[in-house]
Formats: structure tokens, C-alpha cells, sequence
């Protein structure tokens, strides 16, 4: 068994040192001659260097990104067939016969391939333009697409974002977008959009997929929602306030009241109760009922509570408008109403504009509590936790204090600090609270 | 019909303008007793005559000014270069005064400048040039270059009959290589200015001319076999004026574009090229426009580094490979 050494080549006479940016083989790995073993990279060019003889990559001497000079001894072939493939380990040292001079002379490296170069093939070998390392390369070719799947998708209004492409570093390619526009006709939204878009486009960065991984392509709503979470906390300085709530009172009243609601066709649940205390009290607070408009406050005239549903596909925020003119009955129907509309795809674009506040429970899953992300451009967002009994201190009129059991939850909302401190944020939740631990019988 | 080659066809072609107009003459270095360096008026002298058939002293600048003044008093002359490497001793003449004289004084040029260009034939660096791009930047000039054999003959006859004056590259590797059926008894003219599909393709498109044409559709032969991938092979055949139409029609077809030249990469043709497609096609493009070309160094006598320097048949396929993933 002969050993042949390799060597870093000189590319150039002006060359000194390259650098080893890539192996193609593994040790253990039976190579034919000139079947490319390494890549480098040097002053002068990026090329991939062939094996100056067939055998198995004994050791390798030089790892990828380590730069030496020309004529380093970067890797050692065990050449003669045969002891290949069973030994997929063969690092062990076989040494050669000291005494035989070197069986086979290294080779200075063949030459570079010819011109037609890959010139991005390998970005990760390559200098990146001016600013930013490797990776910034990678990210600019996944993200940018070539005029012609620039104009199809201007044609049929698709988001080249959404397409996995099949190019190099996942950038797609004439034939993905056109298959994707054959498998999804006219790909419309299940129902109304979300809020729009804000400005900026949000970019997303390609992940490579592995083998037997799933890919798929976002639908329009999930596009927008993710679009919409992106943009909302870059462009918010999102902060978040906990106020523990005692429900007895509120699943006592309701409790009580539930069968009448009934009656009358409507499901009262806690998210009514909640939903009447925000818009009562988001009158009384204008500045949590607001939007941000460049280096202005939008103070909201009305108040409308957007109440976020989820569905099997997505999530949505349809809104009731003028909550704070309702009663706990219509607030309780309102939410009915549009939650059905919602899952029946049945929303009408109107039903999910002109939010000023919005509310969203996922109580029911049983968090204790959660925090939001802002539905912009409104400046507030309230979570609600788990409701449930829990012990707690409680305090009778004559002074003593004792561990009660009692119906908590806790309220959680995220606002933008650009415009809401936290004493704003705090009084408006403590408004809340406050009505809703002594919510009025009257109100029922 | 016959089989006949590239340097046939060319030889029937000079012949058959020669027979049909008398004033067409053919000048050159050696191009009389001996029929040329290639042979290519083996047989000339003897029937048109040393009046129509003119050896000439050695030197480029006089064969083609002599050419010019021809062309002006009304006859038809073809000047050979004995290799067109040389023609850059008659750059003067041609640049300065020929591509000018219609513009300058109104005088019309009808002339042919022809000669062996090209390199696969170990001919060093003197005997395998491509001239062509350091015409192609002289308005007034035309510059066409056959790859098949029905183009060697469809070119010179036309070339003769334009009334201004053009280049005619023959290469030389060609001209005994690649043989072909012409069909007798009918006038074989090929239109300047006008490229041909020489292979039809969806994925990609190759643009060449001359001797790497061969090489590009060997290359797609072997990309459909393969890959499977469909390559358009389009041949330009006449490198100025250059057939817009034609390529655009491609790119917007394949929407990939390899250009392939045997000339060397910088100040190349297919940087023209590629700048047309940006201008007219940019947004038909689905992947950078590529080349395949010859190394910036002159052509080496060596066997090994003249393949290395010039692109080879593998070079394509890599590039096309490539190109075609992106």
C-alpha cells in the first residue's frame, strides 16, 4: 500500500499560501484520480483540487478554513484498491516503507479548472462583495430571485418568500414558481386578511431543510401573520404588565345568569366579562386606546375591541366595534357572532378593520399566563391566562386574613412604550381589575 | 450528392461567383500557382487566370488596400490572409480606411477579407488567433463566421455579393473535419446578419459560432443524455451586424444563457452579447448570463495547455450544468 501525499498547491506564481475552504471527501473515502478532493481559495482564484492519484483520503492534515502556505502537506492517499472499503477508518497510520523514496512524486496540483468558473456556485469560498462574511452571501442568494421569477411573480401576485426554491442555497427558480403557481390556482386567503401590512418588506431567512423533511409553503394568511408579528416587534418597544384578577365574583354572576344568556341564544363566557371591563375602562384611558403614526399619537374617537380567534388554518382578530356602547349581552353575542363567522368563513372584510384595542385568550389551553405581541398599529394587546381556582390570602372587613379558594386569572397586556409608560399601561389594567372583581349586578 | 467538406464547400463557393461574375478576383499570398496555403483556390489560376488569381508580395496592409481600390473602380476582389492572425497588419487599412470610405466620400467597398483563423490545431500562438473582436468595434465592417459546410458556401457567395466590406473567418480545425450533403444544382446563399438554431431546447440556451459551436452541441448531446437537460444550441453565423432577433428569442425561450467563444474572455463577443440580453431580455432571465471562452493568454504551442487554454467540449458541459441548477 502506497501512500500518496497532497500537497496545497501553488495557483499562480505570485501565490504563497491558500486556503483549504472546503473538503469534498471524508477520511475513509475511496477517491479516483482527479475526482476533486478538496476546494481552496487563494489570492487568485477559488478552485477545486483533484486527487493526484486513486485510493482511499488516508488523513487529512489541514482542516476547511485554515490558510497555509503552498506546498503544505494537506492530506495523505493510501493508494492500491482493495483495502478501501473495509477500512472507512484507514487515519491509522500505515506508515510507508521508510526506507523506498517517496514512491510517487508529489504532484504540484493540476491546474484550476477552466474558465467557465462557478462563479457563485460556491459563495462560502468566496469573498463576499464588500461588507459582511459568508453567511451574509448565503442570505443574499436565498433571497434574491432572478428577473424572470421576479416578473412571474409580479404577473401572478405571488410571494417569491413563500415558494422553497430549488436553486442553489434554496433561490427559486423559473420551474418552482411555476409549479407553484400550477398547484395553487388562485391561492386566496380562507377569509379576510388580518390587519394590513405595514411597511418594509419582512424577510424570513431559508433554512436548509433535511432529508425527509416536509416543506411546506406558507398560505396567505400565515405569510401575513408571520409578516405581521415581524414588523410588529421590530417597529414596537413591546413591554408587559401582570395583573392577577379574583374572577368569584364574575364566574359567580355568570354562573347565575348563564341560562338566561342561554335563552336568549347567547354563550356567556369569561372573554364577555373581560372584553366589557377593557371597553369600559379604554374610554377613561385614551392613550391605551391609541396608534403611533410617525412622530404623532393617534388618540382613537372610538373604541372597538378586536378579539383574536384561532382556527384550524390561522389566526384571525375580528372586531367589535363601539364594545364600550355595548351591553355585557351584546358584547357576549358580538364574540359569538364573529367567532362563528370566522370558523365558517364567514367574516366580511369590514368585521376585521378599525380595531383600536384587542384581546386575545388562550386561557382556555391553560397557560398561566402569556405575552402578546402587538396587533399593530394599535398600542396594546392584553392576554388572558388560565382562569382557576387557586389559593389565596384573603382579607374579611374585620381585619383577619385567611387562605381562601378563589377564581383567578391572570391579565397580561403588552404595550408600546413609545407612546404608553408603564403608569399608563398599570392604571388602565388596575381599572380593569377593579371592575371586574366588583363587576355591578346591575351590569348583567 | 456528395459528401464534401467545410474547405469544399468554401473552394465551390469562391468557384461559382467567380464563374458567375468576372468581376470578382481573388488576391493573395501564394493563393495563385500554389492554390493556397490550405489549398482552399487549389486549381484557380489555372481557370480563371493570373489576372483573377494574384499572388501578391507579403504584406497584409497592401493586399487589402489594393482590395480597396479595387472594390472602388467596381470590381469584386477577395483578399486572403494566408492566416488571419495577420490581419493585423492590414488594422489600418481596414479600420481607418475601408470601414470609413463609405462614410467619408460615399464610396462604396464591396470586398471579402478571408482567411484560416482558429486554434485545436496546435498552431501556436501566430497561426491560432480569433480576430474577430477587435473588428467587431468598427462600425462599417461586417464580420461573418460559418460553422457548417453549407454556410462555408452559403456565406462567401453572399459575402461576395454584399456591397460592403466583410470579414469571412474560416476555421480551420473545420476545414476538413466536418463533412456534409450539399444538394447541386441549387444556389446555396446564406443570409448576413441572420443566426440559425442549429439544436432546439427548453432549458437552457448556448449562443457560439465556428469551431466551439461543435463543441456546444457535443456538450448538449451530452447534457440531454445525461442530465436530461433540453439545450438550444443557436448559431450565430454572423458575428456583426449581430442577430438580435435571434437571441432574444432564445433567452425569452430558455430564459439561461451560456455563451461560448474560442476567442479570449475579455473585450470577447460575449460580453456584447451579454449586454444586449440585459437590454432587451433582462427580465426574461432566470440565471446570470455565463461564458465559456479561452484564457486571457495567447494560444500555447504545447498540446496540453493549448487544451487547457481553450475551451473544451467539458468546459461546456460544466458550465451548462451549472447554469442550469441555478
Amino acid at each position: 500500500m502506497a501512500r500518496v501525499d497532497v500537497l496545497m498547491p501553488q495557483m499562480g506564481e505570485s501565490i504563497a499560501e491558500g486556503t483549504l475552504s472546503k473538503w469534498l471527501k471524508k477520511v475513509g473515502d475511496p477517491v479516483k484520480r482527479d475526482e476533486p478532493l478538496f476546494e481552496i481559495s487563494t489570492d487568485k482564484v477559488d478552485a477545486e483540487i483533484p486527487a493526484p492519484a486513486a485510493g482511499v483520503l488516508a488523513e487529512i492534515k489541514v482542516q476547511e478554513g485554515q490558510t497555509v502556505p503552498v506546498q503544505t502537506l494537506v492530506a495523505v492517499l493510501e493508494t492500491e484498491a482493495g483495502a478501501v472499503a473495509s477500512k472507512p477508518a484507514a487515519a491509522s497510520p500505515a506508515p510507508a516503507p521508510a526506507a523506498a523514496p517517496k514512491p510517487e512524486p508529489p504532484k504540484p496540483a493540476p491546474a484550476p479548472p477552466p474558465p467557465p468558473a462557478q462563479p457563485a456556485a460556491r459563495p462560502s469560498a468566496r469573498p463576499a462583495d464588500g461588507d459582511g462574511g459568508v453567511m451574509t452571501a448565503e442570505q443574499r442568494l436565498r433571497t434574491k430571485s432572478t428577473p424572470l421569477v421576479r416578473k412571474i411573480a409580479a404577473e401572478h401576485s405571488v410571494d417569491i418568500s413563500s415558494i422553497p426554491g430549488s436553486g442553489y442555497a434554496g433561490r427559486v427558480t423559473k420551474q418552482d414558481i411555476l409549479g407553484f403557481i400550477e398547484r395553487a390556482p388562485t391561492q386566496q386567503a380562507p377569509g379576510p386578511r388580518p390587519q394590513p401590512q405595514g411597511p418594509g418588506a419582512i424577510e424570513h431567512p431559508a433554512v436548509e431543510a433535511w432529508p425527509g423533511d416536509r416543506v411546506e409553503p406558507w398560505s396567505r394568511i400565515r405569510k401575513i401573520t408571520a409578516d405581521h408579528m415581524v414588523m410588529s416587534k421590530r417597529v414596537s418597544a413591546h413591554v408587559a404588565s401582570f395583573f392577577e384578577v379574583d374572577f368569584t365574583r364574575v364566574g359567580q354572576l355568570r354562573a347565575k345568569a348563564k341560562q338566561s344568556y342561554l335563552d336568549r341564544g347567547v354563550n356567556l363566557t369569561f372573554l364577555a366579562f373581560i372584553a366589557k371591563a377593557c371597553a369600559e375602562n379604554l374610554r377613561k384611558h385614551p392613550i391605551v386606546n391609541a396608534a403611533v403614526s410617525g412622530d404623532s399619537t393617534i388618540y382613537r374617537a372610538d373604541v372597538n375591541v378586536g378579539i383574536a380567534v384561532a382556527l384550524d388554518w390561522g389566526l384571525i382578530v375580528p372586531v367589535i366595534k363601539h364594545a364600550d356602547e355595548l351591553s355585557l349581552m351584546g358584547i357576549a353575542r358580538a364574540i359569538n357572532d364573529l367567532g362563528e363567522r370566522a370558523r365558517t368563513k364567514k367574516l366580511l372584510p369590514d368585521d376585521i378593520q378599525r380595531g383600536t384595542f384587542t384581546i386575545t385568550n388562550p386561557g382556555g389551553f391553560g397557560p398561566f399566563a402569556g405575552i402578546p405581541i402587538i396587533n399593530q398599529p394599535q398600542v396594546a394587546i392584553l392576554g388572558v391566562g388560565a382562569i382557576e381556582k387557586r389559593p389565596k390570602v384573603v382579607t374579611a372587613a374585620d381585619g383577619t386574613e385567611s387562605i381562601a379558594i378563589r377564581t383567578m386569572g391572570m391579565l397580561t397586556m403588552s404595550y408600546d412604550h413609545r407612546v404608553v409608560d408603564g403608569a399608563d399601561a398599570d392604571k388602565f389594567l388596575a381599572d380593569v381589575k377593579k371592575l371586574l372583581q366588583e363587576f355591578p349586578e346591575g351590569a348583567m | 450528392m456528395a459528401e464534401i467538406t467545410f474547405l469544399e464547400a468554401l473552394r465551390q463557393g469562391l468557384w461559382e461567383e467567380m464563374e458567375r461574375d468576372e468581376r470578382v478576383f481573388i488576391l493573395g499570398e501564394d493563393v495563385g500557382l500554389y492554390g493556397g496555403a490550405f489549398k482552399v483556390t487549389d486549381g484557380f489560376a489555372k481557370k480563371f487566370g493570373e489576372s483573377r488569381v494574384i499572388d501578391t508580395p507579403i504584406s497584409e496592409a497592401a493586399i487589402v488596400g489594393a482590395a480597396a481600390g479595387a472594390a472602388h473602380m467596381g470590381l469584386r476582389p477577395v483578399a486572403e490572409m494566408q492566416f488571419i492572425d495577420f490581419i493585423s497588419c492590414a488594422y489600418d487599412m481596414l479600420t481607418n480606411y475601408v470601414a470609413t470610405a463609405r462614410y467619408r466620400a460615399g464610396l462604396s467597398t464591396p470586398m471579402v477579407v478571408r482567411g484560416p483563423c482558429g486554434g485545436y490545431v496546435r498552431g501556436g500562438p501566430f497561426h491560432s488567433q480569433n480576430p474577430e473582436a477587435a473588428f467587431l468595434h468598427t462600425p462599417g465592417l461586417k464580420i461573418v463566421y460559418p460553422a457548417t459546410v453549407r454556410d462555408a458556401k452559403g456565406l462567401i457567395k453572399a459575402s461576395i455579393r454584399d456591397e460592403d466590406p466583410v470579414l469571412y473567418l474560416e476555421h480551420k480545425w473545420l476545414y476538413r473535419r466536418i463533412k456534409e450533403q450539399l444538394p447541386e444544382g441549387e444556389e446555396i446563399l446564406t443570409p448576413i446578419g441572420k443566426a440559425r438554431t442549429a439544436r432546439e431546447g427548453k432549458h437552457l440556451s448556448i449562443i457560439s459560432y465556428g469551431a466551439t459551436l461543435w463543441k456546444s452541441l457535443e456538450a448538449a448531446e451530452q447534457l440531454d443524455k445525461a442530465d436530461g437537460l433540453s439545450v438550444e444550441v443557436l448559431d450565430l453565423r454572423t458575428l456583426l451586424p449581430l442577430d438580435d432577433a435571434a437571441i432574444v428569442a432564445s433567452v425569452k425561450k430558455t430564459n439561461k444563457v451560456l455563451i461560448v467563444h474560442e476567442d479570449t474572455r475579455t473585450g470577447g463577443i460575449a460580453g456584447e452579447i451579454a449586454a444586449r440580453i440585459n437590454e432587451q431580455a433582462f427580465e426574461w432571465l432566470d440565471g446570470p448570463i455565463m461564458r465559456v471562452t479561452a484564457h486571457d493568454v495567447p494560444i500555447p504551442y504545447a498540446p496540453t495547455l493549448e487544451d487547457f487554454v481553450l475551451p473544451q467540449t467539458d468546459d461546456i458541459v460544466k458550465a451548462a450544468r451549472w447554469l442550469a441548477a441555478y
